[in-house]
């Protein structure tokens, strides 16, 4: 554990990239076999079952610490991270203990099987004898949640150094749906098994925005693919074996979620691997992705959700085809294989749908083809080079989003909450209101689009023009106004104000605008296309 | 109804008996003024009364005012009632007030650290009835590691940057923090170069401190000058132009916030080291118990949060009173350092 603390400590103390690899790496050198599959675990967001709710861990903490459990709630409004609050107000202890992560990680796997009184002897005994870093990587495992600045892609970096195996090939080894329990370091990292990869997808190819002047940094108009973007989920769908395996972007296995896909196995043969967008079907038409928000979350998929939002899989890449890896094939010839096999589907009955390129030739055509997105309900345009292969992750070059501009509206700042992590302490989470006569309806709620030091004097504004505190939230004197940006709208049962955006965010600071002049909830309606 | 010996008006903490304040945000006649930080000594006032070695400070920074300078324990009466100024141990020259009336006694802490840090005069517990506190960091999370460990952290530090062939820069504010680091440390490592405003602020304090010999940097200062040496800044001088004359460097800032990851990161520092100059939630607690006292007033911080600490598990009468002191949980330092930078 120490040298795992040791190693998150390392990573905590720098700002810069390199500094944080090279840890990483040196981390990877040293560590065992059984600690460095945890750490690579842990790092892509494979963690262990959590073994205590977080209403008996903050009752214990607080316990252990002399302290009201409302003075707990109250710091850890401030502090902004669980983990690192019960770690913070637990008195230090110079008790040296050195378990290795891996066992530390067995024995929270055991804790969750445990009766109750057995989890707080157990928890206590360890948290007085840890050290506070030690203390809050082992209260990050437990709470399960450990986004500490390195990203799945750093990791990777850091282990291709220290095994000096490809990065792209570890990253495909990293895919899917293994645990620690479940194979090992030399099995995972360093050997080849056929087995492993049949349900295994490709890392995902992640297009960027589309910067000022791109049309000339393209070169030749030619040289592009172009697509509609259509706002759906992500995914890869797999067919090998005569089994269907549905990954979503999060590498998240969502097959029982879309069992709509296993029609694929009358049509397609195996060795098939589809990269596309999952999208709510209608009526024969593409639906608004917020029909799809209900099935989403929901563990099990009823009959009736079947009915209501059935989906269908827009295809626009073949990743493998006849049980072969074909990225490193131009996507024209992908493109080829891929529109002749679903030209011999039968598309309705299956729900597969191929994502049709557009012909276009200028760069005055592609601008109006992207205004008219909006009234397809697309949210733009995609470009792919004719002649690139699939690459892994977000990369750029190849692949470019040129999204429709966002709507916009005025509302004004009605309540804020503060922030976590590195916004922990200062009030960045924010709602903002659309007047309703002369009140102001709440409509949404946006975090980020500000800089730092604009949250900075935000954040004082606020703390100064209090009218209400609850928990962690205040309500202020409605004075500042904000221009909101958001990607789509549409009506909705679920909301005050009638109506959904997607993903609203700050677009502006409008000081010189004062409360009366900001939007209404009419001006927002009429943004809904109809 | 008696009036109480202070009220808190829009001026500032208002004696109305003697007609003085303490630490007024706005101009008024007669001003007890605790410590040099911009929030307490306030531009404008006609008089000012403050620790002898603190008028060279304010004067500094308010330039030409009225100022009377007092010794620690000295007590003067105004229109019958007895002032007094006590260290708090905040920074160098920072005082408490104890203001006493027909046998009631009430004090203002200003700013206040319990721990001794061998350059600011030692925090003085003073018994009273009423004591109005700061609690900038009055929450359970806060809880310091005594400033040896963390000068031997920082030191090592320096050295490890050293060895790397990089610039140290560390941050603290120009007036309190920055000499208390100068203090502690180690010139057997390297010289201390110092920003403007920190140079100029430390030449003040040297009338009646002693300090390791520093190097202001100036426009002629070279990159190779500064390898392996560490530089003292105010924050303010993080992300500008003027520290690109340091790389390679690494960074660092040394405050109470640091405790916090969230802040840490905020910041784009690459080390955070965990030294304030405010008591920690053990200090706030154990100098209310020594001073005796009944009533607790909170002025900033967490002073909604601490006082109903006070009240319901201590069995304090604690309230809170607004002031304009650094509001809670604010980014401490920012406004003041923009002014002593500049």
């Amino acid at each position: 554990m120490k040298q795992f603390a040791q190693l998150i400590k390392a990573i905590d103390s720098t700002n810069k990239t390199s500094l944080k690899v090279e840890s990483l790496t040196q981390y990877f050198l040293n560590a065992s076999e059984e600690d460095k599959l945890w750490t690579i675990a842990i790092l892509s967001h494979r963690r262990p079952k959590r073994p205590v709710n977080t209403t008996l861990l903050r009752e214990w903490a607080t316990e252990i610490s002399g302290i009201p459990l409302w003075l707990f709630e109250e710091s850890y409004h401030i502090v902004g991270d669980l983990a690192e609050t019960i770690a913070l107000i637990i008195p230090s202890s110079e008790n040296e203990l050195d378990k290795s992560l891996s066992e530390y990680i067995s024995e929270i796997i055991t804790l969750k099987t445990l009766p109750e009184i057995e989890k707080k002897a157990y928890l206590h005994e360890n948290w007085l004898k840890l050290n506070y870093y030690e203390r809050f990587v082992f209260n990050k495992i437990i709470t399960g949640s450990f986004r500490i600045g390195v990203s799945q892609k750093l990791m990777t970096r850091a282990l291709a150094k220290a095994t000096s195996i490809d990065e792209d090939i570890l990253a495909y080894k990293l895919m899917g749906n293994w645990t620690p329990e479940t194979t090992t370091f030399q099995k995972l990292i360093l050997e080849e098994n056929e087995e492993d990869y049949l349900s295994k997808p490709y890392p995902f190819y992640l297009a960027y925005a589309v910067e000022d002047d791109f049309q000339t940094d393209l070169g030749d108009i030619n040289d592009w693919s172009f697509e509609h973007k259509w706002d759906g989920i992500r995914s890869q769908v797999i067919i090998r074996n005569r089994e269907v395996f549905v990954w979503s972007r999060g590498e998240e296995l969502v097959t029982d979620k879309y069992p709509e896909f296993q029609r694929f196995l009358e049509e397609i043969p195996d060795g098939t691997v589809l990269d596309g967008e999952i999208l709510p079907f209608i009526d024969g038409d593409i639906a608004n992705f917020n029909s799809l928000q209900t099935r989403i979350g929901r563990k099990n998929i009823t009959k009736a959700m079947l009915q209501k939002t059935p989906v269908i899989l827009n295809a626009y890449d073949l990743l493998e085809w006849e049980g072969k890896d074909i990225r490193q094939l131009p996507f024209s010839e992908r493109r080829e294989l891929l529109d002749k096999l679903i030209s011999q589907c039968s598309c309705d009955e299956i729900g597969l749908y191929l994502s049709e390129t557009m012909n276009i030739t200028t760069w005055e055509a592609a601008a109006k083809e992207r205004e008219r997105s909006r009234e397809k309900r697309s949210e733009g345009l995609m470009l792919k080079r004719k002649n690139s292969p699939y690459l892994v992750g977000r990369k750029k070059g190849d692949w470019w989003k040129w999204k429709t501009d966002p709507f916009t509206i005025d509302g004004v700042l009605t309540y804020a909450m503060r922030g976590h992590g590195r916004r922990a302490n200062l009030y960045t989470d924010y709602t903002f209101g659309l007047w309703d006569g002369d009140e102001l309806v709440t409509f949404a709620k946006a975090y980020s689009g500000l800089t730092d030091a604009e949250f900075r004097k935000v954040d004082a504004w606020i703390k100064k023009n209090t009218l209400e505190r609850f928990g962690p939230v205040r309500s202020v004197t409605p004075h500042h106004v904000f221009e909101i940006a958001f990607e789509g709208i549409a009506e909705s049962k679920r909301h005050k104000s009638g109506v959904a955006t997607r993903f609203p965010r700050i677009l502006r600071w409008r000081q010189d605008k004062p409360i009366e002049e900001a939007n209404t909830i009419d001006d927002l309606k009429a943004l809904i296309p109809k | 109804m008696k009036q109480p010996l202070l009220v808190f008006n829009e001026k500032g903490i208002y004696c109305e008996q003697a007609d003085v304040y303490i630490d007024a945000w706005r101009p008024v006649d007669k001003c007890i003024i605790t410590h040099g930080h911009a929030d307490h000594s306030r531009w404008g006032h006609k008089q000012y009364i403050t620790h002898h070695k603190n008028t060279s400070i304010i004067k500094h920074r308010l330039g030409d005012i009225i100022v009377t300078g007092k010794a620690w324990n000295e007590t003067f009466v105004i229109n019958g009632v007895t002032f007094s100024l006590h260290p708090a141990g905040h920074i160098v020259a920072s005082s408490q007030v104890r203001v006493e009336y027909k046998g009631e006694v009430w004090v203002f802490t200003g700013d206040f650290k319990t721990e001794n840090d061998g350059l600011a005069e030692a925090y003085e517990p003073v018994k009273c009835h009423t004591f109005i506190t700061e609690c900038t960091f009055g929450l359970p999370a806060f809880k310091w590691t005594p400033q040896a460990e963390v000068f031997n952290d920082i030191n090592n530090w320096w050295a490890t940057n050293q060895a790397e062939g990089k610039t140290s820069v560390l941050f603290g504010y120009s007036l309190g923090k920055a000499q208390r680091l100068l203090k502690h440390l180690d010139p057997s490592i390297g010289k201390i170069y110092t920003h403007g405003a920190v140079e100029n602020m430390t030449e003040v304090l040297r009338e009646h401190y002693d300090f390791h010999e520093t190097i202001r940097i100036t426009r002629e200062t070279t990159k190779d000058e500064l390898k392996g040496n560490i530089v003292i800044a105010p924050p303010s001088a993080h992300g500008g132009t003027w520290i690109r004359k340091m790389v390679p460097y690494v960074t660092a800032s040394a405050s109470g916030w640091m405790t916090f990851r969230g802040a840490r990161r905020r910041r784009a520092m690459d080390k955070g080291f965990v030294l304030s100059d405010h008591a920690d939630w053990d200090g706030l607690l154990e100098s209310i118990k020594t001073t005796e006292c009944e009533k607790v007033i909170t002025t900033h911080g967490y002073t909604d949060i601490f006082a109903r600490y006070l009240r319901e598990e201590l069995g304090y009468d604690a309230r809170t009173e607004k002031t304009q002191y650094e509001e809670e949980g604010a980014e401490v330092g920012d406004k003041k350092e923009k002014e002593a930078a500049s």
